[in-house]
Formats: C-alpha cells, sequence, structure tokens
C-alpha cells in the first residue's frame, strides 16, 4: 500500500510524464525496428540488401540448399552441446562448492571464476589462440587427442567462458534456497550423494537448466573466440556468417541470420522462463 | 592438527558431551571444508589449464621475442612490444578507442537511465514484461543484431532513406566511426539499463515524497534524492558498457571502415596478418589492465553481481 503511494510519488506529472513515456517507447522501437526489419528483408525478391523489391522464400531454399552452411550448423550443434554438457557439470559443482561450503582458497576461486565473464572477448580469443599454439604438443601426447581438427579447441575454449555462466546462475538459484531441507535430509541418515540426488538437485533444477540454456546460447552465438580457434573444415555457423559478413553481403545472410536469430531468442526466452517460474534472478545479472 | 582432540576419544562419547563437541564440530567442519573443496576441484583444474595459464602465457608473450619468420619465440625477455605501444599508430587507435568507447558509454547512460526510470514506475506486472523485453536483446545473437543495422543503413537502406527525406543529410554513415559508435550503443543498451533499472527500483520512494514535502519541485527532488541514490547503477552500468566497448571488434569489423580501427581490430590484426604476437599481447595485456580496474573500481561501487 505504501510502496503504491510512493511509487505514484516517483512518476513525474505533467509534460515530463509524457515525454518519459516517449522516450521509453523510442527506446524499445529502438531495440527492436532493426530485428523486424532484418525478418522482412529475409524474404525480400533482391540480390541487393536494402531495397524491397517482392516477396519470395527464395532466401530460405538457398540456405537450405547450401551445403557449406548446412555443415557449419552441425559444428555449431556438435560444439554447443559437448561443452554445455561438460560446462553445466563443473558449473553446478562449483556452484555447490561455493554456496554450501568454506574452504581455504575459496575467495581466490571465486574471483577467478567471474574473470571470463568479464573479460574482453578478444582477449579471451587470444588466450586461447596462443594457448593452443603453446600447447598443441602437451594435448598429443594423450592418446586419442588431436587438436588439430579444431572441434575439439572449439569445446575446450567454449567450456573455459561456459563454467562461469552456469555457475553464477546456479549459484543466484542455491542462494535463494534454504539449507535445512538439506539438513533434515543429513539428520535422517542420507548420505551426501542421496541428499543431493534427493534433496538439492530437484530444488536447483531450474537454475541448472537455465544456466544449460545460456551455455547453449553463449556457445551458438559466439563469433571471436570461435573464430581464433576454429580449423579450415570446422567452422561453427557464427563464425561462417561473421566470414560472409566481411566478404560482402547476399541476402542470403538475411534468412540464415534470421534462423539464427530465433534460434537465440527462443533459447533466451526458454531460459528466463525456467530461472523465473521459480524465482531465482537472472534479473540479478 | 594438534588442537583436535584424539579420535578415539572423540568417537567414544556418543551424547552432546560439552567437552567433546569442540573436537568434533571441528572435525566435522574440516571434512565439511575438504568435500567441498574436492567438488570445486574439477572447475578449479579446468580454469586453471584452459583459462590462467592461457593468461600466463598472453602475459609472457607481450615479454618475448619475435623472429624474422614471423614466430614469437619464449626467450630472451624484453620490453620491445611495450615500447612500440608509444607508437603514433599505436597511440592513435588507442585514443580513438577510448573516445568511442567514451561517447558510447554517455549515450547510453541518455537513453538509458530514463528507461530504466520508467520501468521502475510500472506496476509488477508490466515492469517484468518490460524487463523481459530488455532481457531478450541482452542475450541474443550479438552478431546479427550488429547485421541488422547493415540492411538499415545500406545506401539504399529504410534509415539512409529516412535521412534523406527528412533533408538532414547524405545520411551515409555505414562504415564510418559514427556507425561503429551507434552499433556498440545497439549492442551495449541492456548492459546499461539492467543496473540502472536495479539501482532505481530500490530507492526508498519516500525519501523523494520527503523532498516534495519540503518543497523541492520534480528537478529538485530528482537531483538531489533519486540521482545520487541510483549512482552506483550508473557507475555500474558505465562499467559494463565501456569495457566491451574499448576492446570492442565485432562491430568495428561489420559496420566501422577499413581505416579507422579500434584496439581490438588491432589485435587481430597483430596475430592474424602481421604476426606479431609480442604486440598483439602487450596490448591484450593493456584492455585487459583496463578491464581489471573497471571491475575493481564496480566492486568498490558496491556492486555484487554482474
Amino acid at each position: 500500500m505504501s510502496k503504491g503511494v510512493a511509487r505514484s510519488t516517483a512518476e513525474p506529472q505533467g509534460l515530463s510524464r509524457w515525454w518519459l513515456r516517449g522516450h521509453s517507447l523510442l527506446v524499445f522501437v529502438f531495440f527492436y525496428a532493426p530485428i523486424v526489419v532484418l525478418f522482412v528483408f529475409s524474404f525480400n525478391d533482391s540480390n541487393a540488401v536494402g531495397n524491397w523489391k517482392g516477396f519470395t522464400f527464395g532466401w530460405y531454399e538457398a540456405f537450405l540448399d547450401n551445403d557449406n552452411v548446412q555443415k557449419s550448423i552441425w559444428v555449431s550443434v556438435k560444439v554447443c552441446l559437448f561443452s554445455t554438457v561438460i560446462a553445466v557439470v563443473l558449473g553446478t559443482a562449483s556452484a555447490l562448492a561455493l554456496e554450501r561450503f568454506r574452504w581455504w582458497g575459496q575467495k581466490a576461486f571465486d574471483a577467478v571464476l567471474y574473470l571470463p565473464i568479464i573479460i574482453p572477448d578478444v582477449t579471451m580469443a587470444v588466450m586461447m589462440l596462443v594457448f593452443f599454439g603453446e600447447a598443441a604438443e602437451w594435448f598429443n601426447v594423450i592418446p586419442g587427442v588431436d587438436l588439430s581438427s579444431g572441434l575439439e579447441k572449439l569445446v575446450l575454449s567454449h567450456v573455459a567462458f561456459n563454467i562461469s555462466f552456469v555457475s553464477v546462475v546456479v549459484r543466484a538459484r542455491l542462494a535463494n534456497l534454504d539449507a535445512s531441507m538439506e539438513e533434515a535430509a543429513a539428520d535422517l541418515y542420507a548420505n551426501r550423494w542421496q541428499a543431493f540426488r534427493r534433496v538439492t538437485l530437484p530444488q536447483i533444477m531450474p537454475g541448472v537448466i537455465g544456466g544449460a540454456l545460456l551455455a547453449i546460447t553463449i556457445s551458438l552465438d559466439d563469433v571471436v573466440v570461435s573464430s581464433f580457434v576454429a580449423a579450415v573444415g570446422a567452422t561453427p555457423i557464427s563464425v561462417y556468417v561473421f566470414g560472409m559478413l566481411r566478404k560482402g553481403v547476399s541476402p542470403l545472410v538475411n534468412s540464415v541470420s534470421v534462423v539464427m536469430l530465433t534460434a537465440s531468442i527462443s533459447l533466451v526466452l526458454a531460459s528466463l522462463v525456467f530461472s523465473r517460474a521459480t524465482g531465482s534472478g537472472r534479473e540479478e545479472r | 592438527m594438534s588442537v583436535a582432540a584424539p579420535p578415539d576419544e572423540a568417537h567414544g562419547v556418543a551424547g552432546p558431551s560439552e567437552v567433546a563437541t569442540p573436537g568434533l564440530e571441528r572435525q566435522a567442519e574440516r571434512a565439511k571444508a575438504r568435500q567441498g573443496f574436492l567438488l570445486g576441484l574439477p572447475a578449479i583444474i579446468y580454469l586453471l589449464v584452459f583459462f590462467v595459464i592461457p593468461l600466463g602465457v598472453v602475459v609472457a608473450y607481450s615479454f618475448a621475442t619475435r623472429t624474422r619468420s614471423g614466430r614469437t619465440e619464449l626467450r630472451d625477455w624484453n620490453l620491445n612490444a611495450y615500447a612500440r605501444l608509444g607508437d603514433d599508430i599505436v597511440l592513435t587507435v588507442a585514443w580513438r578507442s577510448l573516445w568511442v568507447a567514451a561517447l558510447t558509454t554517455v549515450i547510453c547512460i541518455v537513453l538509458a537511465y530514463p528507461l530504466a526510470y520508467f520501468i521502475s514506475t510500472r506496476s509488477a506486472v508490466t515492469r517484468n514484461l518490460l524487463l523481459v523485453g530488455i532481457m531478450i536483446p541482452f542475450w541474443s545473437n550479438f552478431l546479427i543484431r550488429t547485421y541488422a543495422w547493415r540492411v538499415l543503413l545500406d545506401s539504399d537502406g529504410l534509415v539512409t532513406q529516412m535521412v534523406q527525406a527528412t533533408g538532414l543529410g547524405d545520411g551515409r554513415i555505414l562504415f564510418t566511426t559514427n556507425a561503429v559508435i551507434l552499433g556498440l550503443v545497439y549492442g551495449y543498451l541492456p548492459f546499461m539499463v539492467l543496473p540502472l533499472y536495479a539501482a532505481i527500483e530500490r530507492i526508498d520512494w519516500s525519501l523523494v515524497e520527503g523532498a516534495r514535502d519540503l518543497y523541492a519541485n520534480g528537478w529538485g527532488a530528482f537531483r538531489r534524492v533519486v540521482w545520487p541514490l541510483s549512482k552506483p547503477g550508473v557507475v555500474a552500468g558505465s562499467i559494463l558498457v565501456f569495457v566491451p566497448s574499448f576492446g570492442a571488434y565485432v562491430t568495428p569489423a561489420i559496420l566501422g571502415g577499413n581505416k579507422e580501427g579500434l584496439l581490438g581490430s588491432y589485435i587481430v590484426l597483430q596475430f592474424l596478418s602481421a604476426r606479431n604476437g609480442p604486440v598483439g599481447s602487450a596490448v591484450s595485456v593493456v584492455v585487459l589492465v583496463v578491464m581489471l580496474l573497471g571491475t575493481l573500481l564496480y566492486f568498490r561501487s558496491g556492486g555484487k553481481n554482474l
């Protein structure tokens, strides 16, 4: 009640009220108009990107016919699945370790865990490039590992930044949970594993799924790191599109872009639904 | 070790004995600490190998030697790469990056503040809907969102035509620094809106009411009460926008011209074309230091989560 009254104080009166509304509307138009235009122009029957000539599904047919595009999508899917699975396991474990335990070196680890989130893409990309350049020989010693295909390097580097994102999302969920349920399970003679599987895991599941969807989104969308570590013949779709964009634009890019953006937005929405439905905060970020 | 009770003594007392409890508790605490560490260990090892060591290699590269053939060799440590940072071309690029990032940040504050304020005055349902509306561009494909502007800014693109129709100019800004700034603002604006919203939403509005009761007008109440209280959000948002803009690579590559590169593009150029690992690494280290300083500032200003 009092909060409602206070909120009305917050909203300016008269002219500035309408200015505030108009401004907010315009910013939303700014956010979404380019996306809408891109969507519309992916149906444009013209070789030029900019002006409208008529409606066609042609660019989507070209998209389906293009072997290179199909191959790149397949690379992206593989990389994103492998890297997400590994990042979710490691990220969830680290979230539990940080949120439910106190141990030596915890603060340092917590700080390092934040770095991959805030580090500029280019720096991360350079790190991976020089590291794999120097360390390729070390890895070849391990039987069955061959970094030259590029796929392994993509997975390894995507895991490196996705652990942190998963960890942050799962931790936000854990922080909102009461540890007493787990303690009760322990009092009832559940061992640690049973308590985790029967009590903790079901409770943090929305966070884990939210984190996984986020990791998938970030892995699919990554351009910079991927373009530094990808090998010829195994380029993910984002890198392929980036290459197309720099060579000169064909409207084929529009249809590929719309497909990628649709995938990306659906994943974001799914992730929001999962982490929000139960009150854990993506909004924290 | 020396403080812990001997094992049999601790196990010998089954009930809640006051003498044994401290020892038992300490033991349990230690066991728990070990479990926590073991649980975190896989991620610790992974980040050590695939993040901390690579970071170390980049730092090492910045002090390493470049051979004639363009290879970087980890010997004869020197500061040559850092000396190159004083070159005119590097300084020009660095200065332009700084300027572009600063301008992007200011424009984002101007655009985001009123929007964040507006969202925080809405009812809970509308608020959540609007936040989802911000969250979608926040997380969805950055490359494609940047590319969308290429379609709009094309020589006969919609925005170009609109600008020409209003007679404000020829509207040809594609492949200029202005287009890069536009792209960066578009890309990072959500990074400004969210922390600003978080800060404004937390404000105790009865303070504003109090100010109004003391005959402050709307502007006065805003300037004296709301703005100071929302400052942590402004700082947080500014860092979240400034840092990635400063190291931007994708946006200038798509919307910018060849002649007006930024630091991110310069680093890529050093590695992929000029084959100068030490200089590329030295510039990366500088970008990294700027990022770390920014982040420290962020945590100092009271930001907790990213």
